[in-house]
């Protein structure tokens, strides 16, 4: 964990504590992803609801018709909640729902162009009213607009950029003194949830790196999928990103509840 | 050293045309689009590399391509001379050789032996594959669903020169989402992998890069037209718009002219139904500005942010965005954009087939009408240059079942009905 953090919003704020609290607890942070309106509008605040019991954080992810930083599974899942009618607005709707029960950290994983399809005001101003507290924007490397991220944080919200293992040393500087909430790292050179096996080789170096520049937690995602992954993944980073796992539970009626629950146990850190 | 590649005032150092284009894409790719930049700057300026692709050029694609005066056309349309760039000379069959060429030149001299590739009609992916087989790489192509229904054809001879087609069934199973699965396996395979990207879009230097690579077109025009007409620059340029690479390669050697001395540059958009219909691909007529495949640039999505199913005759040009050079011409004045529906498209390659005996693809027709369009309002001693970016051998099958031929019943097919191009 980062010796000093200091937040710059409201959002940074609560997510670094989400972060502290798990780490006090000998723990990597457990941040369960779902799309939003997935599998039904109506039948997503119950899977959300399920994922709340354990997470730390939760990422909650815009439809989107094009996912070029997805894989299969979270891109069906996204055409089927496009499909019954969720997108943009009505996701920040969904979120300021779970808001209202909740107080754990909500932060939105959405491409650009619905930001700029909506406007980026708008945009913040209908997030920050949804009470969500960070922005995880997968196709904005942070020197392509730096608006995004100043109207964030105007909103009260932080900001998440992602590096991978492809990143070079001068990136992932970059990269990490860009961040605002905590720094996503991608696990492979791969879209979500296509990691086989346990090929983690590239994590520790890049965190390592990454850790010198960052002012804000480390997470790790992309091909977690159980608790034996998140364990591996919880040795080295401040937190554990889980996705396309829940989509398939979801798809295959398991109990949402109770894979999180295993995933966050796995998150021990020892 | 004969050939060299022009050098242009756009984009900036960031990628950015104006306010269109970036690099909106996974931070995975971003070293590799930093790799490819450097090797393109490396490669443009040695000699070696230049050396060969001019080669290649001449004695593989056949270039220059003619610069034909089209006089039965031009008789029809009753203005202004209208001359073809005949890029449907070239091996292959279009404009998209020159650039898959180029690139996969690149991709040799980067040390990649794995090249992949999107396509729409199948122009982009036989290029590919055809440069792939020339030099000994490995050649994966990704294609909708419904384009390799629509264009068999196009399958085969892929398929014929060694590359593996890859059917891509999510989204709309056509062109974007190809393009989305080309990306996605470029970010899963960065490291040995070379995207052969097809348009004048994607994130940069693609947009500067196939522009450069493209330009080969107007510059063989200012040469032709200096030896026809005595001097370098016609009056006007048109040609069609999907992604926009031809246009791209003809406009962009006019476009950075001082205003006073650039000639008319048209760019045509796949109108569909009519841009009212809400079926088409215009992107500049009927859509607004948003990211995809990314660049910023003119794009069918909705107020949400989503991305609108284009719609065209012309598998070539039914894409949801058009390149961010493009943009800022349309922005700046330097060129205009015109829809050009469906059903003038096909008027248009009937009227050019009957006059000229070229059979131009159903792309290219679209330029067609707008080129007689606006030669009619000019004077005989100016001239219209169309980019005749491709020929119509892929979509003879296609353009028989849309005029309804074959269905008479003693198997003789009906002349189509005699086509009017509209002012």
């Amino acid at each position: 964990m980062t010796a000093t953090l200091t937040p710059t919003t409201p959002g940074a704020a609560r997510i670094h504590a989400a972060f502290a609290r798990a780490n006090a607890e000998g723990r990597a942070a457990f941040i369960p992803f779902m799309t939003a309106g997935y599998p039904t509008a109506q039948g997503f605040p119950e899977v959300a609801d399920a994922l709340l019991t354990q997470a730390d954080l939760l990422e909650v992810g815009i439809p989107y018709s094009d996912p070029l930083g997805d894989g299969p599974t979270i891109q069906r899942a996204s055409e089927q909640a496009l499909g019954g009618g969720t997108s943009t607005r009505h996701t920040l709707a969904l979120v300021k729902e779970l808001r209202a029960r909740h107080d754990t950290p909500i932060v939105i994983m959405t491409y650009v162009n619905p930001i700029y399809a909506v406007g980026p005001r708008e945009f913040m101003r209908l997030a920050q009213e949804a009470g969500v507290d960070g922005l995880i924007l997968p196709d904005l490397p942070p020197d392509q607009d730096l608006e995004i991220a100043n109207l964030a944080a105007e909103h009260g919200m932080a900001v998440t950029f992602l590096i991978a293992p492809t990143s070079t040393p001068a990136r992932v500087k970059l990269v990490a003194e860009a961040c605002t909430g905590f720094l996503y790292a991608v696990s492979v050179t791969g879209v979500t949830g296509t990691r086989e096996g346990s090929a983690l080789n590239e994590v520790p170096a890049m965190l390592a790196l990454a850790r010198q520049h960052a002012k804000v937690p480390v997470a790790v995602g992309f091909g977690v999928k159980d608790a034996e992954t998140a364990a591996q993944v919880a040795q080295v980073a401040d937190g554990v990103v889980v996705g396309s796992a829940f989509i398939n539970a979801v798809k295959a009626g398991q109990d949402v509840a109770a894979l999180a629950a295993s995933i966050r146990a796995g998150c021990t850190q020892n | 050293m004969s050939l060299q590649l022009p050098t242009y005032p756009q984009p900036d150092e960031r990628g950015r045309f104006g306010r269109f284009g970036g690099r909106y894409v996974p931070e995975t790719l971003i070293p590799a689009l930093d790799e490819l930049q450097a090797a393109y700057t490396a490669a443009r300026n040695d000699p070696a590399f230049l050396n060969e692709l001019d080669r290649l050029l001449k004695e593989f694609v056949g270039r220059p391509s003619g610069l034909y005066l089209a006089q039965r056309l031009t008789e029809h349309a009753g203005g202004a001379k209208i001359y073809l760039k005949r890029e449907d000379q070239n091996y292959t069959g279009a404009h998209k050789i020159n650039n898959c060429l180029a690139q996969a030149l690149l991709a040799r001299r980067m040390g990649k032996q794995r090249v992949i590739a999107e396509t729409g009609a199948g122009q982009h992916g036989v290029a590919s594959a055809t440069a792939a087989a020339l030099l000994g790489l490995e050649c994966i192509v990704y294609m909708g669903a419904e384009d390799i229904r629509r264009q068999a054809l196009n399958v085969f001879r892929m398929k014929l020169l060694g590359a593996e087609v890859r059917e891509v069934t999510s989204g709309t199973s056509t062109l974007k989402d190809a393009t989305n699965e080309a990306i996605r396996d470029w970010v899963t395979n960065v490291r040995d992998t070379f995207y052969i990207l097809g348009s004048v879009v994607g994130p940069h230097p693609y947009p500067a890069m196939v522009r450069d690579f493209q330009s080969i077109i107007g510059e063989e025009v200012k040469v032709q037209h200096q030896a026809l007409e005595g001097r370098a620059v016609p009056d006007a340029i048109v040609a069609c718009v999907g992604g926009g690479s031809n246009a791209i390669g003809i406009f962009a050697p006019f476009a950075y002219l001082p205003e006073d001395q650039r000639p008319l540059m048209i760019g045509t958009e796949a109108a569909g139904e009519g841009v009212e219909s809400g079926r088409h691909a215009a992107s500049v007529a009927g859509g607004r500005i948003g990211v995809l495949h990314g660049a910023m640039m003119y794009l069918l999505n909705d107020d949400e942010g989503q991305i609108v199913p284009p719609h065209s005759i012309s598998a070539g040009l039914d894409y949801p965005g058009i390149g961010p050079e493009h943009c800022l011409y349309a922005e700046t004045g330097v060129a205009q954009y015109v829809p050009v529906t469906d059903a003038q498209a096909l008027d248009a390659l009937q009227l050019l087939t009957r006059l000229e005996g070229i059979i131009p693809a159903l792309e290219s027709a679209h330029a067609i009408h707008a080129a007689v369009n606006v030669a009619r309002t000019m004077r005989p001693d100016q001239t219209v240059v169309v980019n005749l970016s491709g020929r119509g051998d892929k979509d003879v099958a296609e353009v028989m079942r849309l005029l309804d031929l074959g269905r008479e019943q003693d198997g003789i097919p009906a002349a189509p009905r005699t086509p009017e191009v509209h002012a």
